[in-house]
């Protein structure tokens, strides 16, 4: 099956591994993938913030890069979610709209893709650790994701998923709203600091760079050595 | 402004709620118990059935109702006044204040009963009515709690006083009401009754808000608990009802809908102790009623949403659900929104009441989780109001800094831009190199800076995942 990968500026910049073990994963699974060439980010921080027509920039860029593939997939549910909103900032430009239609609806993150598209929940992975896991946002309400990584991780031989206290709630990070209001940033951040803690898992997962990189930017801070994953490095460990 | 709450600018008011860690506690584990509550009440009753499909249900009520809000506003005026009773069209806060003064004044009123309503808090109409020499009782138990604690504020809009505790509300009986008891809660309660029975009597108007109003009937519909409002409302001989215009229902039908909606949402209760619903006209002999019944409906700003991408704001019914799931009101609580409508709601309504100079930094108090978006009964897209809110808020040049409107154009032109933005993902290592110690940053400067303040900042990874990519496909092939 032949895929595009959009890396996600996050990974590009700061998680390569993350990247490459996406990569891995779906190869193993008999995906064909390509990269294209034209990829940046999808324009969340510019459009949460309010720049609409910045926003619009990057969705455009995106749209033209990805219109040709087959199927989209994108390690993050934030970023894909934000794919998904696409179509909403083309009211006035039916062209367009069209275009970020279909761009959308072949848009999938990246453990959605696995169990919903390629119906896989085992990967083979082995990852023996006590681990507890962190639903983002945008997977959970944007993109009603409440299964997909669950099932992949149950089949993980070894990982002991421990359960996490509110896990609902959201871990502070927000995109800008990280740097924009960090009192109330921190205190979300370290609530969820706490229940992780509490878990007495020593490794947390997820499927979103952005709030690990928020939530291990605290813990790193408070000196708490608990590693932080994407569900991709663990789905990309073999024994 | 009666809608706003303290002199302080927002990010003093957020300290202030910050090292109140009283507050803090009670929000959270309200919090924990309201979300509960109400998931019982909802998504695990079987008795609701589905319960997206009562959200579509009360959605598609609202928006009915609001795109044919001139007319079922008309429908409602015309019923209620065919009945014996006065509608006052308020388009200010300013207007309708005046128009019950002059009743009160007509009506020689010396002690004026209160049931709790949010709107009335938002016209500031206690104080209204005292300059005219009126007593205004709250009698709701958490109004009347606030009302003897120097006028303390809401903190929340469905429970008004949920930032004090019951040790906190024991000293305040003891020192303004010659309270003797302990902080028992059934104690303080029946003291606060015995305080109100005497009020309830001398009563010469009672006022209530309106959670709905039937325009097919010019009825008034008022879901609670304590039975207060009923007392409000049949002992004086004057009653006042002040609604926001947006708070009615064509028939009762959908009120029956929409009552479902508000108590399992709004306290996990199948439905409200009492609903209570008036009418005005009487039989000459009833003793019960009041003989005079006035409607006053408000627009205070309501109408600047109507038509716009903001009207579907106005379909909220006052549930506090989205306030009770918001982690965000978790831990600043109600007053540091500065306004009376707290939460995400308050970040989406005080904007479109009050102005953005007043509310403005309100819709960026929120990190867009959706947790309010999913939780509201009537599918309110909260969260995609407050970023359409923030887009009308930058679009004013005054009101942002030319540094972040640099950088988002540099954003738009780096991210379709790929070779530039590939430049910056090559640069980023190089850049960030001096900074990092033990392979983070922990004191970054320009906008890194608020980001370092509390956390560490990654250093960039050392690979180019593109060129790791070229090879890797090269291998296998
Ligand atoms: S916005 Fe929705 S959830 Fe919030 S108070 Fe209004 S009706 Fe309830």
């Amino acid at each position: 099956m032949k895929v595009s990968l959009f890396v996600t500026c996050l990974n590009e910049i700061f998680y390569q591994d993350v990247a490459k073990d996406v990569v891995e994963v779906l190869e193993r699974l008999g995906c064909e993938i390509d990269l294209p060439r034209g990829q940046t980010c999808c324009g969340q921080p510019a459009y949460n913030s309010g720049y609409r027509k910045d926003a619009i920039t990057a969705a455009k860029q995106m749209i033209t890069s990805f219109e040709d593939s087959e199927y989209i997939i994108a390690p993050s549910g934030s970023c894909t979610a934000m794919f998904k909103e696409y179509p909403g900032l083309f009211n006035e430009h039916k062209g367009w709209q069209e275009r970020a239609q279909a761009v959308a609806e072949k848009t999938y993150e990246f453990t959605q893709f696995i169990v919903d598209v390629l119906g896989v929940e085992d990967v083979g992975a082995v990852y023996p650790a006590q681990a507890t896991y962190h639903t983002s946002c945008h997977m959970l309400r944007l993109l009603k994701e409440t299964e997909a990584p669950f099932k992949l991780l149950e089949n993980v031989k070894g990982l002991e998923l421990l359960p996490l206290e509110n896990s609902y709630d959201c871990c502070g990070f927000g995109g800008t709203f990280a740097v924009k209001m960090v009192p109330i940033s921190e205190q979300m951040v370290d609530e969820k600091v706490r229940n992780i803690e509490q878990s007495s898992a020593d490794v947390l997962i997820a499927a979103d760079s952005g709030c690990l990189m928020n939530i291990k930017g605290r813990m790193d801070r408070k000196g708490i050595p608990i590693d932080v994953k994407h569900i991709a490095q663990i789905l990309n460990t073999l024994a | 402004m009666p809608m706003k709450i303290g002199e302080k600018p927002f990010f003093g008011r957020v300290d202030d709620a910050l090292q109140d860690h009283f507050m803090r506690n009670a929000m959270a584990s309200a919090q924990d118990r309201f979300r509960n509550k109400k998931l019982d009440a909802t998504e695990r009753d079987e008795q609701v059935g589905d319960w997206e499909e009562w959200r579509s249900a009360g959605e598609e009520i609202r928006r009915h109702t609001l795109e044919n809000l001139d007319f079922y506003l008309d429908q409602l005026s015309e019923n209620f006044s065919k009945r014996g009773g006065h509608v006052f069209f308020a388009k200010t806060v300013e207007e309708a204040n005046r128009y019950i003064q002059k009743v009160a004044k007509e009506k020689d009123a010396k002690y004026v009963t209160k049931s709790k309503s949010m709107v009335t808090e938002e016209i500031g109409l206690n104080e209204a009515l005292e300059e005219v020499g009126c007593h205004v009782y709250e009698t709701d138990l958490a109004e009347y709690i606030l009302q003897i604690d120097n006028k303390d504020r809401p903190s929340h809009i469905v429970v008004p006083s949920l930032h004090k505790n019951k040790e906190q509300i024991r000293d305040t009986f003891q020192a303004k009401a010659g309270y003797t008891g302990t902080e028992e809660p059934h104690e303080l309660t029946a003291f606060a009754r015995s305080q109100l029975r005497e009020v309830f009597l001398k009563a010469d108007i009672g006022i209530t808000g309106c959670n709905f109003a039937i325009a097919e009937s010019g009825t008034i519909s008022l879901a609670t608990n304590e039975g207060n409002a009923n007392m409000v409302t049949t002992y004086p001989d004057t009653q006042i009802t002040v609604m926001g215009m947006e708070r009615l229902v064509p028939t009762w039908e959908e009120l029956d809908v929409l009552i479902n909606l508000l108590s399992r949402s709004a306290v996990g209760q199948k439905i409200t102790t009492y609903v209570t619903n008036l009418t005005p006209g009487v039989e000459e002999d009833c003793v019960d009623a009041p003989k005079e019944f006035h409607l006053v409906i408000l627009d205070a700003g309501r109408s600047n949403a109507l038509g716009t991408e903001f009207q579907s704001a106005l379909h909220c019914i006052r549930c506090a659900a989205c306030v009770n799931v918001c982690p965000v009101y978790r831990h600043i609580g109600g007053h540091a929104y500065g306004s009376i409508y707290q939460g995400p709601i308050g970040a989406v309504l005080s904007p479109i009441l009050g102005g953005y100079e007043e509310y403005g930094e309100l819709p960026f108090a929120s990190s867009l989780c959706a947790a309010c978006t999913e939780a509201c009964p009537v599918k309110i897209p909260i969260h995609e109001l407050l970023i359409k809110h923030r887009e009308k808020y930058v679009n004013h040049q005054e009101n942002v800094k030319t540094s972040e409107k640099l950088a988002m154009k540099a954003f738009g032109v780096g991210t379709s831009t790929p070779f530039l933005f590939q430049i910056a993902v090559k640069g980023a290592p190089m850049f960030m190199k001096p900074l990092i110690k033990d392979g983070s940053i922990s004191n970054g400067p320009g906008p890194m800076k608020p980001w370092t303040a509390i956390r560490e900042f990654p250093a960039p990874g050392k690979d180019n995942f593109r060129s790791w990519f070229k090879e890797h496909q090269k291998g296998r092939q």
